[in-house]
């Protein structure tokens, strides 16, 4: 157990890269409500974008904005799919990922990029004097801390309200002059352009590109989304980012530790989709459970 | 300042389910007016207000709101015009969001929205003002999730947002039928004070005879899909329950077979 301090602080950096990743998800999942497969997609767009640039020389701060961007034109497409085509969102988004994967090849040319021996954008901060692991960390921090602002802002001002009020009740948002489909779009857009960068910023950190490293990340966004929301406070939206970002962070923990007891990784995907299917039910089993409400369902 | 003109809306168009719901109706309603539409089930009542709002597309005929055809326009582009009350109280409002932030939305219905901040302090206080002629005690809970709150209180909410920027046309849609008596009363009075006080155009569905004759100056009954009886004014105000089944058994050639409006 000596490696244990190294572990964690290994689980909380790459906690903090897949945070913005977990807050994109939750755009979709719980502002808008819908279950959007892009990500899978997007997420590897992102890593492939990053890493065949900056193998080509590219300024990695741009290549990272370019990602970005990238991830944001995923989002447009399914969101285009879903209300100009009006093809149901969940298979808009399983649409829009498949296609990726094949574009992804396309941008890496091959099915894995490696990063070692290139400047990333981390190296910034490791010429300041910072190992690696802290170097990742501190960059996390200031994405995450400042994406927490940016979006409690963004989702306060008059645009941000009506995209909630769409993913609330569309049906009321549009008596109220809203333009759903614009605000699904957008939502979807802000929702891959974060997962696109959280990828930039993991292959990054990872030294490599692969173009299979976005299978089963919707389920690890999704279980990251719920962990926060189950272990941490959701009163107030700003408390709700943070809970996200420590939410993802939790995830990486208790990943860390199964595999440190000697789980294979092998069975990750499993372990990861046993833990969601768990915590999803959770609010099932805790109505039951909860004196008080049962006693409220009596009287119904 | 609303005209209908010859507007036909036919569901499951070419299927063995194929049901015409409005047959050529044509209307048109005078500054001020607020009118009772009454009709049996499936009379076309409910789809006569959302054509108007632009819920469903129409096969023919055409929708005026002040010298604009909207016939053709989306629903959220006609809602700058409209003020709307649904018939089931959680559809009128964001349950998810505060009292304020429903109402906000509210006030910004048919503006451009920017990304300024989505509600201001000044705003605050204009709510203040009017939750409080509901007397319902919503002023001092502004940051409450609307979810938390009764249907009827939702209700209440709902006009209070469908009249914050005075629509050129209100529509109410049996908003007050999944209420319980008490408090559908309480919603109707509301309705009523809010649209005398400040001279709302408005087109309220209705399946209560009684509410239909007690409230407003022109009462409209459709039967299968068609207007059959358009009673104005001082005519309207003579106006019996039993007048007004005698008259539609002679318009219809039938017998008015709902009992809801009957019993009730």
């Amino acid at each position: 157990m000596n490696h244990m301090p190294e572990i964690l602080l290994g689980a909380v950096t790459l906690g903090l890269l897949w945070a913005v990743m977990t807050i994109g998800v939750y755009i979709t999942y719980r502002i808008l409500n819908i279950a959007d497969l892009t990500v899978e997609g997007s997420i590897t767009m992102g890593a492939a974008i990053a890493a065949s640039l900056i193998s080509k020389g590219i300024n990695p701060y741009l290549a990272t904005l370019l990602a970005l961007l990238g991830g944001m034109a995923a989002g447009l497409v399914t969101g285009l799919l879903h209300t100009k085509l009006r093809i149901p969102p969940l298979l808009s988004g399983i649409l829009t990922m498949i296609a990726l994967y094949s574009v992804n090849l396309r941008i890496m040319g091959r099915a894995n990029i490696s990063l070692l021996r290139v400047d990333t954008v981390y190296t910034v901060f490791m010429n300041l004097g910072l190992n690696r692991t802290s170097a990742v960390l501190v960059l996390g921090l200031i994405c995450v801390i400042s994406l927490i602002c940016i979006l409690y802002w963004f989702f306060g001002t008059e645009i941000g309200c009506a995209v909630r009020a769409t993913g609330n009740n569309p049906q009321m948002a549009r008596a109220q002059g809203i333009n759903t489909k614009s605000m699904i779009i957008l939502g979807l857009i802000i929702s891959n352009g974060l997962v696109a960068l959280s990828g930039a910023l993991i292959s990054q950190s990872q030294s490599f590109a692969d173009v299979q490293m976005g299978i089963g990340s919707i389920v690890i966004g999704l279980a990251s989304v719920i962990i926060g929301e189950v272990l941490f406070s959701r009163t107030s939206f700003y408390s709700i980012l943070i809970s996200l970002a420590l939410g993802a962070i939790t995830y990486r923990i208790i990943i860390a530790l199964v595999l440190k007891m000697g789980m294979p990784a092998n069975d990750l995907k499993l372990f990861t989709a046993i833990t969601v299917a768990v915590a999803l039910s959770l609010p099932m089993f805790r109505a039951y459970l909860s004196p008080v409400k049962r006693s409220i369902r009596e009287d119904e | 300042m609303l005209i209908v003109n010859g507007l036909t809306k036919i569901f499951n168009i070419g299927t063995v389910n194929e049901n015409i719901a409005l047959r050529d109706v044509s209307f048109s309603l005078n500054e001020g007016d607020f009118v009772t539409l009454i009709g049996g089930n499936g009379s076309g009542k409910s789809t006569l207000l959302n054509c108007i709002a632009g819920v469903y597309p129409v096969e023919s005929g055409s929708i005026i709101i002040d010298g604009v055809d909207v016939t053709k326009l989306n629903e959220h582009k006609r809602a700058a015009m409209l003020g709307r009350v649904f018939q089931d109280p959680m559809l009128g409002t964001a349950s998810n969001m505060g009292i304020e932030e429903n109402l906000a939305l509210a006030l910004r219905r048919g503006q451009r929205r920017t990304l300024r901040w989505g509600i201001s302090n000044k705003e605050r206080e204009l709510y203040r003002k009017l939750l409080k002629k509901l007397d319902l005690g919503l002023e001092d809970r502004l940051g409450t999730k609307v979810g938390l709150l009764s249907g009827g209180q939702r209700q209440a909410l709902t006009l209070v947002m469908a009249t914050l920027k005075k629509p050129r046309l209100l529509l109410l849609d049996e908003h007050t039928s999944a209420l319980d008596p008490k408090t559908a009363q309480m919603v109707l009075d509301i309705s009523d004070q809010f649209i005398r006080e400040s001279r709302i155009t408005t087109l309220m569905v209705t399946h209560n005879m009684r509410d239909a004759i007690k409230y407003g100056n022109r009462l409209i009954m459709m039967h299968n899909g068609r207007i059959i009886l358009d009673i104005r004014d001082e005519d309207k105000q003579k106006l019996t329950i039993e007048d007004l089944l005698k008259r539609f058994g002679k318009a219809s050639g039938e017998e008015f077979n709902n009992d809801t409006a009957l019993l009730s």
